[in-house]
């Protein structure tokens, strides 16, 4: 086990490095640079500021110049947000993000599940077929779209939630519901199918033959099979809810690190892109590895193994 | 010997799409105490069907039992709601199943398997229920018994899995056991050993067993009865003496003739038996065997055969069998 982690976390890192040399080239392969934009600068300023921050400098120069910073820890500070660091900024928007992010997860996982769970008990009923049209459209919907629905609907027409920001537990329900959408339609089908196919699982009839009450059966020998799926697509998930919540922050007024994001990239501050795309993949690579792991623990059939092949 | 099971005219339908199958049209049997009964005949003649409706285990719909009593100590069990079928399934009546590899949950560990059914049962602790699990694994013959209590089902090969299921559908001493083909899925060799497993078990607890088999090597092996199922109906019944020894029924006979025996000569061909069997939406009006019989007469594709009785234990249901056919052929 400690040696499959091991083994993960060293891939891992070869990732990172793939995806900041990537993201690096692509960044600076974009036209313009931080000080382009809006009023004339005189060129001499212009100078000394490409000269301050490093820019007049061949972009291979730059790159190795980051990637030695980066190895000790430093990612820069900002280069249109006066003295602010990179990591200073993650750290200030990250917790409204996780905030977000933790609740659209478990609300997912929770109403996913019973969805899905409901609809294999009423196999071909009315429930069924409902839950299976609103799957449909969640995963059909882009999330943007159910966003402004929500907007439009529960904010300027019933007034229920407030439109924009994030200052108390009114504030949560339409960005999560927004961000929950396509997570709450993929588990709820993936759940219907996997659950259907245990409910006729032999073992259920043993489980039955014993004489156990309906719930014991249920809760003791069809959940536990029948949410192994869904623990496979929590990596996905996460990544899902993760990228979904750049647009869905920027939407709803939230200032997480999503929208920092999404200005970030329009007006090319070069080492908050950089900063945030990093530490998006870590989040990634990392929600995979916790998966594979817990996979382990609810399924005995798998060991996880440091060897070849997995 | 007083019967635990009797099963008086016992007819299960399935509803499906363009009508209704007949899987089981008018069965009748007993099973004695301490006895073990086979219920022999080929895929689909409704032994299964029989099997779990004893334990109403078919969900209704699609199953239906359109008529019947079947009587567990005395009790119709087609009379009890669910909540009293409960407290009878894996208490009164054990039952294994066909495939090891699958009846067991993957997800949780071999002796919880075990005890579960001894805690809903038997009120246990779980430390009571524990120490009757690992004596159950123990009796069924899996060695070192407390170190594979804690194993999952994977861990085991197909012939163990089903040493565990024997565990479980004994734990809590059942006065009958119904084993659906518990030997199909296994390899010779185990096949022997896991009717060993059975045998031995039935001397030490006195359970009545209901076989249902269509491998006529396990019944030699194994039981006291055959009862011998055919389109839905008990064709014939006897001891194994009576049907091995004395067949009356065509289809009894042309089972008999399709399994290979020791003394066969070296090439001697292995005889099937031609055709198939009815399609039971709309069962034949006289004897089901009739379309596949060589021995067939008008009267058996129109009215159904009545029993004809040679003891006590021995009867089959055949025109052929009939006094007056007898009277027409010496004439």
């Amino acid at each position: 086990m400690a040696r499959y982690i091991a083994n993960k976390l060293f891939y891992t890192l070869i990732s990172l490095f793939i995806l900041i040399s990537a993201t690096f080239f692509l960044m600076k392969a974009i036209p313009g640079d931080p000080f382009m934009s809006e009023k004339k600068v005189p060129p001499a300023i212009q100078e000394r500021l490409y000269e301050q921050y490093g820019l007049n400098k061949p972009v291979y120069e730059q790159y190795f110049k980051y990637l030695g910073d980066i190895a000790q820890g430093d990612f820069g500070i900002s280069m249109k947000k006066i003295n602010q660091n990179v990591t200073d900024i993650i750290k200030d928007t990250f917790g409204a993000s996780l905030k977000l992010g933790l609740v659209s997860i478990v609300v997912s996982v929770i109403v996913g599940v019973a969805l899905g769970l409901l609809a294999a008990l009423y196999h071909r009923k009315l429930i069924d077929n409902v839950a299976m049209v609103l799957a449909v459209l969640g995963i059909a919907v882009p999330s943007f779209v159910v966003a402004s629905l929500l907007q439009f609907v529960f904010s300027s027409k019933l007034h229920w939630f407030p439109t924009m920001g994030f200052k108390g537990p009114m504030y949560y329900f339409l960005p999560v519901a927004a961000l929950s959408a396509q997570p709450i339609a993929f588990i709820a089908r993936l759940t219907r199918s996997s659950m259907l196919e245990v409910l006729h699982a032999d073992y259920i009839k043993t489980a039955k033959a014993k004489g156990l009450r309906w719930y014991a059966i249920l809760f003791r020998h069809v959940i536990r099979n029948g949410i192994l799926p869904v623990v496979t697509y929590l990596g996905p998930m996460t990544a899902n809810i993760v990228t979904g919540s750049v647009v869905i922050e920027q939407i709803f007024g939230i200032g997480g690190i999503g929208k920092q994001f999404v200005q970030a990239i329009t007006v090319r501050d070069y080492p908050v892109i950089m900063g945030i795309t990093i530490f998006y993949g870590a989040l990634l690579m990392i929600a995979r590895l916790v998966t594979d792991i817990a996979y382990g623990f609810v399924d005995p059939r798998i060991k996880l193994t440091g060897g070849k092949g997995d | 010997m007083e019967p635990i099971l009797q099963i008086k005219d016992l007819h299960v339908s399935f509803q499906v799409k363009g009508g209704e199958v007949k899987a089981v049209r008018g069965m009748n049997f007993e099973v004695g105490k301490g006895e073990t009964v086979a219920i022999v005949g080929e895929s689909g003649s409704g032994k299964s069907v029989t099997a779990q409706t004893i334990m109403r285990l078919i969900p209704s719909p699609p199953s239906l039992i359109k008529q019947g009593e079947i009587l567990f100590q005395g009790q119709d069990l087609l009379k009890k709601n669910n909540k009293q079928m409960e407290a009878i399934r894996g208490k009164d009546i054990g039952m294994i199943f066909q495939d090891p590899m699958t009846s067991l949950n993957p997800t949780i560990k071999v002796g919880k398997q075990i005890t579960e059914v001894l805690i809903k049962h038997q009120k246990l602790s779980a430390g009571e229920a524990k120490n009757r699990a690992i004596e159950m694994l123990k009796m069924v013959g899996i060695k070192n018994a407390e170190a594979r209590f804690n194993q999952y089902p994977h861990e085991f090969s197909g012939g163990m899995r089903q040493r565990v299921m024997i565990a479980i559908a004994l734990a809590c001493r059942p006065s009958l056991l119904i084993a659906d083909e518990p030997t199909t899925a296994l390899d010779v060799t185990i096949q022997a050993q896991i009717m060993d497993v059975m045998k031995e078990m039935q001397q030490r607890l006195g359970t009545s067993i209901i076989l249902i088999t269509h491998d006529l090597g396990v019944v030699a092996g194994m039981c006291d009865r055959v009862i011998v199922m055919y389109a839905g109906e008990v064709v014939e019944t006897g001891t194994k003496w009576e049907i091995f020894k004395n067949p009356q029924h065509p289809y009894t006979k042309g089972l008999l003739r399709s399994m290979p025996r020791l003394d066969q000569k070296k090439g001697e061909p292995l005889i099937p038996i031609i055709g198939t069997p009815p399609d039971l939406i709309k069962p034949p009006l006289g004897c089901p065997f009739a379309a596949r019989c060589d021995q067939a007469m008008k009267i058996c594709e129109r009215i159904d055969p009545g029993a004809t009785v040679f003891s006590d234990t021995h009867m089959a249901r055949c025109w052929d069998l009939h006094p007056m056919a007898k009277e027409g052929q010496s004439s």
